[in-house]
This record gives C-alpha cells, sequence and structure tokens, in this order.
C-alpha cells in the first residue's frame, strides 16, 4: 500500500508551446481511489502516463511509496496498468496474457498458476483461461486486463479510461467489478476518466483538471454539492446546471426575473471592468428547481421535453434565460406550454462573474 | 444501399476482357510447358501451346548431365540455388525485422534519411550496381564465393522488405509495448515475445520476397559466380542456349522444375500474404 505524490510535475511536448501540465501537485494516500477527471485534452491521461513512467515528466518529482521514480523504467515501478484498448496479446491466451508479467518476474510455476486462477476465478474468466483475446467480448477482454493487473499484486493500480469501449451496461457491470476489486485489495489507484459517472460512483477523491491545471480536489459529495468554481459546477451533473447572469447587492442577488437572498454580506469581488462590477453568474441544479405558482417564481415557455421514465427535463426559455428542470413525469407539461419556475435559494451556488471562482 | 452489379452484356464483356488478359499472361508460360515435354531441340514452328507428343526425356536429360568433375550438374546447382535463397532469406528477415522495428518505433538522427534512401536505392536498375559490387566483391575476395552472393542478395532485397515489415510495425498499437514494459519486459523481449509473433504475415511476404530475389536471378550470379560448380540454376539453365548450340528443350524443362519450389512457396504461404500484403496498408 503506497502514497502517490506529485512534486511540481510539469509536461511539454516538443515542438509545442503550450504546457500540457504547468505545475501540478498531488497526493493520493494510501489505499485511495483517486479518479482524474476533466474534458479531452485536460492532461489527465499525461498525467496518468507520467505515473506509469511510460512519459517523461520536463521537470517535477514522483513519488510512490516515498520512493522518487520521477525517472524509473515503468518495470521497477511496481505498478500495473489497465489501457482504455485493453491492450491484451493477441497471439497468447487468457492464462498466457495473465501470467507474462509473472514469468518476467520469474515466478515460481506453481505461484503463477494460483495467482492467475485466483483471478480469474474472482473476474468468472476461468472457463476462458484457454481462449484468445480474440474469442472474447469487450467486457471479458477488460477483465482479462483488469486481471492481468490484479495478479501482479502492485504497489498502485492505474486505470486509463478503461469503461470507455464498453457499452452502457457493461460499462454498469464493469465499474462495479472495479469497485469490489479495490475495495478488497485497498491497492491505491489512480483512475482517468471523462465521465462524471465513473468518477462520483468510484472515487474516494475526485480531482477536476482542466488544461492543465487542478481546478478541485475533493470526496464525490464535495465535487457535487460545493463546486470550487463554475467549471467544475457544469462538469458534474446531469443535466449541466443552469447558469444566470445576476447582480450582487447587499444581501440580495438579483436577475432578469427573480432576487434571491444573499446569506453572507457581498464579498469584495475581484476587480473587474467598471461596467461588469458586482456581475456574479448563479448556479442552480436542475432538480432544484421547481414548477410552481408562486408569484416570485420565473415564467417561461416550455421548447423541449425529455422523458428519462419516472421523470422528465424540462428546456424552458425564460425571462432569465435557458432553464433545464427536472420533473416530475406525470405532472410535466408539454412543449409550447407556458410554465412558472422556482428556485430553491439554499440550493444556488453564486460564481463571481469575472474569475468564476465560487463566493 | 444495395449495389447494383454491372448488366448481362457488361459482365460478359468483363469476363472476356479477364479471359484474355489471363491468356496473354499464360500462354508463353504454356508455350514453355510444352516444349519441356515436347521432343526435340528447337521450338516448333506451330502456335498451338498444347504439345504434339509428350516425353520426359528433357527432364532425364537435365537431371543426368554431368561436369567435367563428374558432378551431378543440375542437382549441384539446385544445391546452390537453395543454400543462396535460403541464406540471403535469412540475413535479409532478420536484418529487415530489426532494422524496421527500429525505424518504426524510435526516433533518432537520420531516421528519415535512412529510409529515403532505401526507397531511392530501389528505384536504380541492378544492372547499374554491377560494376561497383564487382568491384566491392572483388576488393573483399568475395567473388565467385555463397557469402558474397548472399551478402549482394540480401542488401538488393533488404529495403523493400525494411518498408514492409516498417507499414506492418506501424500498424502495430504501441498500446500493447506499454502493455509489456509496465509488465517488466525489456525492449528485445517485447521485439522477441509480442512484435515478432504478431508480425507473421509480414514477416512471410518479407521472407517469400527475400527466397525469390534470390532464387529468380540471373545477372548478378552470372556476374559474380564463374566456377561451373557455383552456378545457380538461372545461370546453370542460361547456359544450355549459348550463341552455337541451344537446347530449348532441356532449358525448358529446367525453367519448369526451377519456378516449382516458388510456387510451392506461394501455396504454402498465401494464407499469410493476403493479409500481409494488405496489412501494413491501412492502419486498423
Amino acid at each position: 500500500m503506497s502514497d502517490l505524490e506529485l512534486r511540481g510535475v510539469r509536461k511539454q511536448y516538443d515542438g509545442v508551446a503550450r504546457m500540457v501540465i504547468p505545475d501540478l501537485d498531488l497526493d493520493i494516500a494510501s489505499g485511495q481511489m483517486a479518479v482524474l477527471v476533466g474534458p479531452s485534452g485536460c492532461g489527465k491521461s499525461t498525467t496518468l502516463r507520467m505515473v506509469a513512467g511510460l512519459e517523461e515528466p520536463t521537470a517535477g518529482v514522483i513519488t510512490i511509496d516515498g520512493r522518487d521514480v520521477t525517472h524509473m523504467a515503468p518495470a521497477d515501478r511496481d505498478i500495473a496498468m489497465v489501457f482504455q484498448s485493453y491492450a491484451l496479446y493477441p497471439h497468447m491466451t487468457v492464462f498466457e496474457n495473465m501470467a507474462f508479467g509473472l514469468r518476467i518476474k520469474k515466478l515460481a510455476d506453481a505461484e503463477i498458476k494460483a495467482r492467475v486462477n485466483a483471478a480469474a476465478a474472482s473476474l468468472g474468466l476461468t472457463p476462458y483461461l484457454e481462449r484468445q483475446p480474440k474469442a472474447l467480448s469487450g467486457g471479458q477482454r477488460q477483465r482479462v486486463a483488469i486481471g492481468r493487473a490484479v495478479v501482479r499484486k502492485p504497489k498502485l493500480f492505474l486505470f486509463d479510461e478503461p469503461l470507455s469501449n464498453l457499452d452502457a451496461k457493461l460499462r454498469s457491470d464493469m465499474r462495479r467489478e472495479i469497485a469490489r476489486i479495490h475495495q478488497e485489495s485497498k491497492t491505491t489507484s489512480m483512475y482517468v476518466t471523462h465521465d462524471q459517472i465513473e468518477a462520483m460512483t468510484l472515487a474516494d477523491m475526485i480531482v477536476v483538471l482542466k488544461e492543465g491545471v487542478v481546478q478541485q480536489i475533493g470526496s464525490p459529495v464535495d465535487i457535487y454539492e460545493q463546486p470550487a468554481n463554475k467549471f467544475v459546477a457544469g462538469f458534474f451533473g446531469t443535466p449541466t446546471m443552469n447558469f444566470l447572469g445576476a447582480t450582487l447587492g447587499d444581501r440580495v442577488i438579483t436577475g432578469e426575473g427573480f432576487s434571491l437572498p444573499f446569506p453572507r454580506a457581498a464579498p469584495t469581488l475581484r476587480p473587474a471592468a467598471a461596467d461588469a462590477k458586482n456581475q456574479v453568474v448563479i448556479g442552480i441544479r436542475p432538480e432544484r428547481l421547481s414548477l410552481s405558482d408562486a408569484s416570485d417564481a420565473i415564467g417561461g415557455k416550455v421548447v423541449m421535453r425529455e422523458v428519462l421514465g419516472a421523470e422528465v427535463v424540462l428546456y424552458v426559455e425564460s425571462a432569465a434565460g435557458p432553464l433545464t428542470v427536472r420533473a416530475d413525469a406525470s405532472a410535466a407539461p408539454r412543449p409550447g406550454d407556458q410554465v412558472k419556475v422556482a428556485l430553491d435559494p439554499t440550493a444556488v451556488h453564486v460564481f463571481d462573474g469575472t474569475s468564476e471562482l465560487r463566493l | 444501399m444495395k449495389r447494383r452489379g454491372p448488366s448481362p452484356l457488361g459482365q460478359i464483356l468483363v469476363y472476356l476482357g479477364l479471359i484474355i488478359a489471363c491468356a496473354i499472361i499464360l500462354y508463353p508460360v504454356m508455350i514453355v510447358l510444352k516444349k519441356a515435354f515436347e521432343p526435340g531441340r528447337q521450338f516448333a514452328l506451330s502456335a498451338s501451346p498444347v504439345p504434339s507428343s509428350v516425353t520426359l526425356d528433357h527432364f532425364r536429360e537435365l537431371f543426368s548431365q554431368r561436369s567435367a568433375t563428374g558432378e551431378l550438374m543440375f542437382l549441384r546447382g539446385a544445391l546452390n540455388s537453395i543454400v543462396i535463397s535460403l541464406a540471403t532469406t535469412v540475413v535479409g528477415v532478420a536484418l529487415s525485422c530489426t532494422a524496421a522495428y527500429a525505424l518504426s518505433r524510435f526516433k533518432f538522427p537520420g531516421r528519415k534519411a535512412g529510409l529515403t534512401s532505401f526507397l531511392v536505392v530501389q528505384m536504380f536498375p541492378s544492372t547499374l550496381l554491377l560494376m561497383p559490387l564487382y568491384v566491392i566483391l572483388n576488393g573483399l575476395g568475395l567473388l565467385n564465393s555463397t557469402i558474397g552472393l548472399v551478402l549482394v542478395y540480401s542488401t538488393t532485397a533488404i529495403p523493400f522488405c525494411v518498408w514492409t515489415l516498417k507499414g506492418y510495425f506501424d500498424s502495430l498499437p504501441a498500446e500493447l509495448e506499454e502493455a509489456a514494459r509496465i509488465d517488466g519486459a525489456s525492449q528485445w523481449m517485447i521485439f522477441r515475445k509480442i512484435m515478432l509473433p504478431l508480425s507473421r504475415p509480414a514477416i512471410a511476404v518479407t521472407a517469400l520476397f527475400s527466397f525469390m530475389t534470390a532464387w529468380n536471378e540471373f545477372i548478378l550470379a552470372s556476374t559474380f559466380m564463374t566456377d561451373q560448380s557455383k552456378y545457380t540454376l538461372p545461370v546453370l539453365i542460361q547456359s544450355t542456349v549459348t550463341e552455337f548450340s541451344a537446347d530449348w528443350g532441356l532449358f525448358a524443362a529446367g525453367a519448369v522444375i526451377t519456378s516449382l519450389p516458388v510456387m510451392i512457396a506461394f501455396y504454402v504461404l498465401q494464407k499469410y500474404l493476403v493479409g500481409g500484403i494488405t496489412a501494413g496498408a491501412v492502419k486498423g
């Protein structure tokens, strides 16, 4: 069991002016599953590959279990990695795929057999041990890839978007499988994904990245309930959070067609253009909006309606801006209907209009 | 959308065109076959590809001809050709595999220039290389030697083999190597245990090409091998037709026997060949 530490890690590719990772500090405590999440090109896979030793950092130090591994070969880092494309050796059987790393370590045959059989049994792969990867389904292949990592009993597990190539049902099954393996082994893990559901369900700790810069580190609940900035708030949650422009007054936020109490005294906003003074963005999740007849609710027209089963998502054009509302399927109005939408003042997130940081 | 096939008339024209093309290609082969089995030393005046009578005399004569030292000439030539072709294949494939892998996976100074020069040398006709190669082999004392000819053949085959294999290595996903590196494999182990087994189709193509380069080659062999006991089959067969006497029956029989190993190799390797020829071309 190990800690993973990244100190001042930078990455810049030859001939590219932009730093992929400008300056990254990160700590993953022993036994934790840390999920790096962010949009494409945010540097999450690059970070993982630097930890794996597949990319050399331009600067900085990476330590695993207190040992500086920055310039060590991947083989010497005592890690195991699961790739998005499975990366199984196509000419070897499932058994040989899982045993490959153990054979290189020169483990005794009996030990190899025991470890592979145990992993195969735990992953439901026992009947397929003599098959080649081409004779397996996508889900089974990913199980083999996970099995190949598990048998090595590494200090650190690395997952590079392992579920991206699977369909929705398999993805959810495999997510539970990975969670179970992590609970059983308690091996420190770094998991990269762009899927917020994977991040929310698997992580002990989520690291949100944008353009190589950490936006927020926290538990899934923290990230969802207390997003550090507008980017994090918009990245998590489906449908995404509603954002409305507003002005911050003395303990009151006023926008087009609504007015909300702001519980704290108005903070000093960061310097901004004179005409943008006190401009804020309020964010509210679709489930915290409700259809209402109250006089202070925002009026608008339903433009689209998505049925999700037990509930529907309504897209409403209002004076305050476009709103997404999650509502009960039975009571939901139809496109073209006039509705009134009420905001739950306790669920409103307020962000600085310029810096987009949470106030 | 369903693709519309050609009209019946169009289909007839297509088949007619193909039949004519096949006949044009096969006619010379059939004339050689006819001569191999027809009695007489000269070509008959008839344009028919069917022999008037059949005999195996030319084959008997071919296998029984002896040199001044009493050696069976055809078997000696066959043995020379086999040794030279197999050695060329082994040397060519071994060097091409390692070179192609390095060119595909590593970045080093001269990589691009090397690849371009491989392509450029392919464009020179081999006759252009005769003189410089002769001078080099003479300087090395390798004229009239099996090793000399193997080296010459290998170097001529390598550029094509390297390009084919590099294309194939390029198409193999880098994640496989990365997975092996994380599993603890060394570079050599990755090459031997992961890359080479996966490259069998491309290796089959390059092996066959190297073999054929050596097996069918005439000009270099006839220039560098002056001792009759060192003749390869093409040189030996050509020696049956001189300006003073020409035994076309013997020549045709020799040509038929010589082409057999290549045909067998094609037949055995065909399942790899189809995959090998297309595999390197498209990244899939």
